[in-house]
């Protein structure tokens, strides 16, 4: 039996009819529209849809949609300011050359904010830890080390 | 990776919840466990009752020397709430080592106590902190002792009907030093072997030591061996390695791809040995 639904994502409402079964990932890409947020592994190890839910980032595709019913949600598309202006992380991300293909890049952008959040001067020990649910099979890990930490001095 | 299809329920109250539950729906707190589960159609409930936003199960507090935390709390909450960090450390410590930052976010205590996975990390603190375990159904409630909750893999004290709804563990006294030491699957984040251990001085010697294991076999367990070994003798290196030599006695080691049974025996009793040396110089 379906469900209403009602959220903000990236501080726009949302009301949907979803069926309980439907993934968080599912409902932002496929009903939302927003394809910001990558489904990787679908086994909740790679990190790539890692989205925010009421401050805390989690993986949406190990998340019903019916359980972010009220939540605060913000993607990848919902860092940016109004004007354009890149979230101090991103621009990180795109100084530090912290990419390649790109897959990995919105989950780690959107773990990279927790991780600054809670400790806005992490050191590289910690930067790893906390990037521990995200795999970039570019191997890039050190340039988003760097990335993470070149945020942590704009200070985030 | 689609679940089957279930109804979901959202009760505004824990009676209206266990109400649901002793109807034979099943209960939802964070998911990091379950829904995996479901997506991969190993389990396919057609009735999920969300516990994870009652208010009855979200709290922390300290009531007469004990810490009373409610199941649906998180374990990033755990990991950083001011009064288990210091109060109780060794389950702060041991929130931390589990999964990453974003299973941490979601999962929670009752959650994994309650599905008891043999090598999650929990366990191996609440065996160490001699923890209780508050089980409620729609005909009453009951409390067990983490010894006596887990019973086997995936197998617990839990009755039809009943959830986990509470863990009490004591307010770590002052002079203990405690430490969980883990080895980790790296890809997976669960421990291989994971030791929680408690310790305090008497002096020149160990006072009373508690250690729990996790990972090694199908269950947590205390390694009642080792602390016999180490009570009222000198705290020395010597001591912690003759004591750590006995963490598998008795217990019938796992093996699988990860490690085999003998392996997990000489992690069990290298991370016994880190795990006390890591408490002890943290006892005052």
């Amino acid at each position: 039996m379906n469900r209403t639904i009602n959220l903000s994502v990236n501080g726009k409402r949302h009301t949907h009819q979803v069926e309980p079964r439907l993934l968080l990932i599912h409902y932002l890409r496929e009903v939302v529209g927003l394809t910001g947020t990558h489904m990787g592994c679908e086994t909740s190890l790679c990190g790539a849809c890692t989205v925010e839910v009421n401050g805390k980032a989690v993986k949406s595709c190990t998340m019903f949609a019916v359980q972010a019913d009220g939540a605060d949600v913000v993607t990848v598309e919902g860092l940016a300011g109004p004007d354009g202006k890149l979230h101090p992380v991103q621009e990180a991300f795109w100084n530090e050359h912290a990419l390649q293909c790109g897959f990995c890049t919105p989950g780690m952008i959107m773990v990279s904010k927790q991780i600054l959040e809670r400790n806005p001067d992490p050191t590289d020990r910690e930067i790893r830890e906390g990037l521990d649910g995200n795999l970039c099979r570019c191997t890039g890990y050190q340039h988003i080390v760097n990335a993470v930490r070149t945020a942590a001095k704009a200070g985030v | 990776m689609i679940a089957n299809p279930f109804e979901y329920s959202t009760p505004a109250t824990l009676a209206e919840a266990l109400g649901l539950i002793a109807d034979g729906a099943k209960p939802l707190s964070g998911g990091m466990s379950l829904i995996p589960m479901m997506k991969l159609r190993l389990a396919s409930p057609e009735h999920l009752v969300d516990i994870a936003r009652l208010p009855e199960l979200n709290y922390i507090r300290e009531e007469n020397g004990e810490l009373h935390i409610g199941a649906a709390v998180t374990h990033y909450d755990v990991e950083s709430a001011p009064l288990l960090c210091g109060k109780c450390p060794l389950l702060a410590e041991t929130a931390g080592h589990i999964g990453d930052i974003q299973v941490r976010n979601r999962g929670t205590l009752g959650g994994s106590v309650a599905h008891a996975d043999p090598a999650a990390d929990y366990p191996a603190a609440l065996q160490a902190l001699e923890a209780k375990i508050v089980l409620r159904s729609a005909a009453g409630e009951r409390v067990v002792t983490a010894a006596e909750f887990f019973i086997d893999t995936f197998t617990t004290a839990l009755e039809p009907g009943e959830i986990v709804t509470e863990v009490v563990v004591p307010v770590e006294p002052g002079l203990t030093g405690t430490s969980y030491q883990k080895c980790l699957q790296p890809a997976s984040g669960f421990a291989i072997v994971g030791v929680a251990a408690r310790v305090r001085r008497d002096g020149a010697n160990f006072g009373a030591v508690q250690v729990g294991i996790t990972g090694l076999t199908g269950t947590s367990y205390r390694a009642t061996a080792v602390e016999q070994a180490l009570v009222g003798k000198p705290a020395t290196d010597e001591t912690i390695r003759a004591a750590a030599a006995h963490a598998a006695d008795g217990v019938e080691a796992n093996s699988d791809l990860h490690a085999s049974a003998d392996y997990r025996t000489s992690l069990a009793v290298s991370y016994t040995t880190r795990a006390l040396h890591s408490a002890l110089s943290r006892s005052a």
